[in-house]
């Protein structure tokens, strides 16, 4: 691993960024109109539920914690459609970078463009509406942490989805937050939902996470387990997700898609 | 035409391949070609269209894996070795400009940091100097001229101080006087730097006045290789563009022995 190849293309990213607001506003407007929109609703339901329960940390947090998954998985598929778009593969990957090397360069761009999403929102809704996760104390750094770790998995996913079909395949990678939102109980227990998709719903690191998060508003402990269940399945995904990018990558040079990227199939 | 300085052919060769086979399916793209690339020489890689040469370009840059065979690049096994074998490794085609969305010098300092080039922003400026791309750095590569996006594509194979350069129709939709002043520079930097070359084109001219050597391709074979100043008398023709038409329309009668 060479650092300096990583930092080659997170050169490129800030390059992009610097130059191009289109780039820039999507990193924070659609998660601030989204901490704007929840909190309005949050407040509203406050004011005609029965008092003494506070909706606030459990809709706008659970918001919150969703649209930070969301933008990590989006900072991972950018970096990569950069490539996708000024058709740069034959380029990038003449060159001496390995997959190890591209895939954190994908990661470290994500964690810039996220960290920044999430400091806005945090900001946002402390100043607007009162949410404040610092009672959440260190418990919230795992609930971050599995999250990110999630969404990374989902980014190299997607990213392997849109080498193997093609560019017209970018359409079906922003949908997958919604796609699982369901299943990852991110607005109600778990418990809520039939059988088999709690099924589903054990299998995805976020139902975990959003558990917990109803537990500590809650004031309950979170079992150390539930942290822990939480974490080994993100991991197990990242792996997993790298995996399967390592698969299609060598697929798309096998069989010569890398080349003729344009064509979407070689078939 | 003046005949380029002789090659280094003692010294290792820059490009060994050896039983390369490229197949997609029944297809065989490329079929069993080996050749050597040595230090300071131009090789040209002709045939028509579909002949198997970008193929064989594809897949000494590592972005099609061979079906069979072994590709060394400086001494280094692609297959092994990919990163230190593509290290001193460029490439130029028309059909890969850099990034449009990024100016000349983001383009080459992005480039430069890939290939870990020393000093870089020495080298970008010597590089901008030399190709006449002061005035153009701060351009998006994308509102350039074909003929300023080929010298900025130079630039970029120019940028690690390559022992092996892929060029794919370098001047290809260049006008004359750029395509010759391209031509001039390659030219100096490989008998400045004794790089190898392996270089295609459809402009025989081009091909009689830079290269050393060329091998016609044909259904992913080589069927000829020889000098192309002396190829087309050896057999029976008058120019490099007739044995290429020859080559073309009938690659079973000129089989290399």
């Amino acid at each position: 691993m060479r650092p300096v190849r990583v930092a080659a293309l997170l050169l490129r990213q800030l390059y992009l960024l610097r130059g191009s607001p289109a780039r820039v506003l999507p990193i924070f407007a659609w998660v601030a109109i989204d901490v704007v929109l929840w909190g309005f609703i949050t407040r509203y339901l406050n004011a005609v539920t029965s008092p003494g329960f506070d909706l606030v940390p459990v809709l706008l947090g659970a918001v919150l914690l969703w649209d930070f998954f969301g933008r990590v998985m989006q900072g991972v598929t950018m970096a990569f459609f950069e490539d996708v778009w000024s058709r740069s593969f034959l380029n990038v990957f003449s060159t001496p970078i390995s997959i190890p090397e591209y895939v954190t360069a994908l990661v470290v761009s994500s964690v810039a463009t996220s960290a920044v999403a999430l400091g806005v929102m945090v900001a946002l809704a402390a100043a607007a509406f009162g949410l404040s996760f610092l009672g959440f104390g260190l418990a919230l750094v795992p609930l971050l942490l599995v999250l990110f770790l999630f969404g990374i998995a989902l980014g190299v996913i997607g990213c392997a989805i849109v080498l193997r079909l093609g560019p017209a395949a970018e359409w079906l990678i922003w949908p997958i937050p919604a796609v699982l939102s369901p299943f990852a109980g991110v607005f109600y227990p778990v418990a809520t939902l039939p059988a088999w998709m709690q099924a589903c719903s054990r299998l995805l690191p976020p139902s975990y996470v959003f558990e917990a998060l109803r537990a500590l508003v809650a004031g309950r402990s979170v079992p150390a387990s539930a942290f822990a269940i939480g974490g080994a399945l993100a991991i197990a995904h990242v792996l997993l997700a790298c995996w399967i990018f390592v698969r299609v990558f060598r697929y798309a040079v096998r069989t010569g898609l890398l080349a003729r990227y344009s064509a979407e199939s070689v078939s | 035409m003046t005949t380029p300085p002789a090659p280094a052919v003692a010294a290792p060769p820059v490009l060994s391949v050896d039983a390369l086979r490229k197949a997609y399916g029944a297809v065989a793209a490329v079929d069993g070609v080996s050749f050597r690339v040595h230090r300071g020489e131009i090789v040209g890689l002709l045939g028509p269209n579909g002949a198997g040469k970008t193929t064989i370009i594809d897949m000494v840059l590592g972005v099609v894996t061979p079906s069979a065979g072994a590709i060394r690049i400086d001494g280094a096994d692609l297959g092994a070795r990919r990163s230190a074998a593509l290290e001193r490794t460029s490439f130029a085609a028309v059909y890969a400009p850099l990034p449009g969305n990024l100016t000349v010098r983001q383009n080459l300092r992005v480039f430069g940091l890939l290939y870990g080039v020393a000093a870089l922003g020495r080298r970008i400026d010597a590089l901008l100097e030399e190709l006449d791309l002061t005035a153009l750095r701060d351009v998006r590569c994308g509102v350039l001229s074909s003929g300023e996006q080929t010298r900025v594509s130079l630039a970029k194979a120019l940028l690690n101080d390559p022992r092996l350069m892929l060029l794919d129709e370098p001047t290809a939709s260049l006008d004359p006087a750029t395509a010759r002043e391209v031509r001039a520079r390659i030219r100096a930097f490989v008998a400045r730097s004794g790089a190898g070359v392996l270089w295609t084109s459809h402009n025989m001219f081009e091909v009689q006045e830079v290269c050393h050597r060329v091998l016609f391709l044909s259904r992913g074979r080589i069927l000829l290789e020889g000098d192309p100043r002396s190829l087309p008398r050896e057999h029976g023709l008058a120019t490099l563009e007739d044995l290429f038409v020859a080559v073309a329309r009938e690659p079973l009668t000129l089989e290399r022995g």
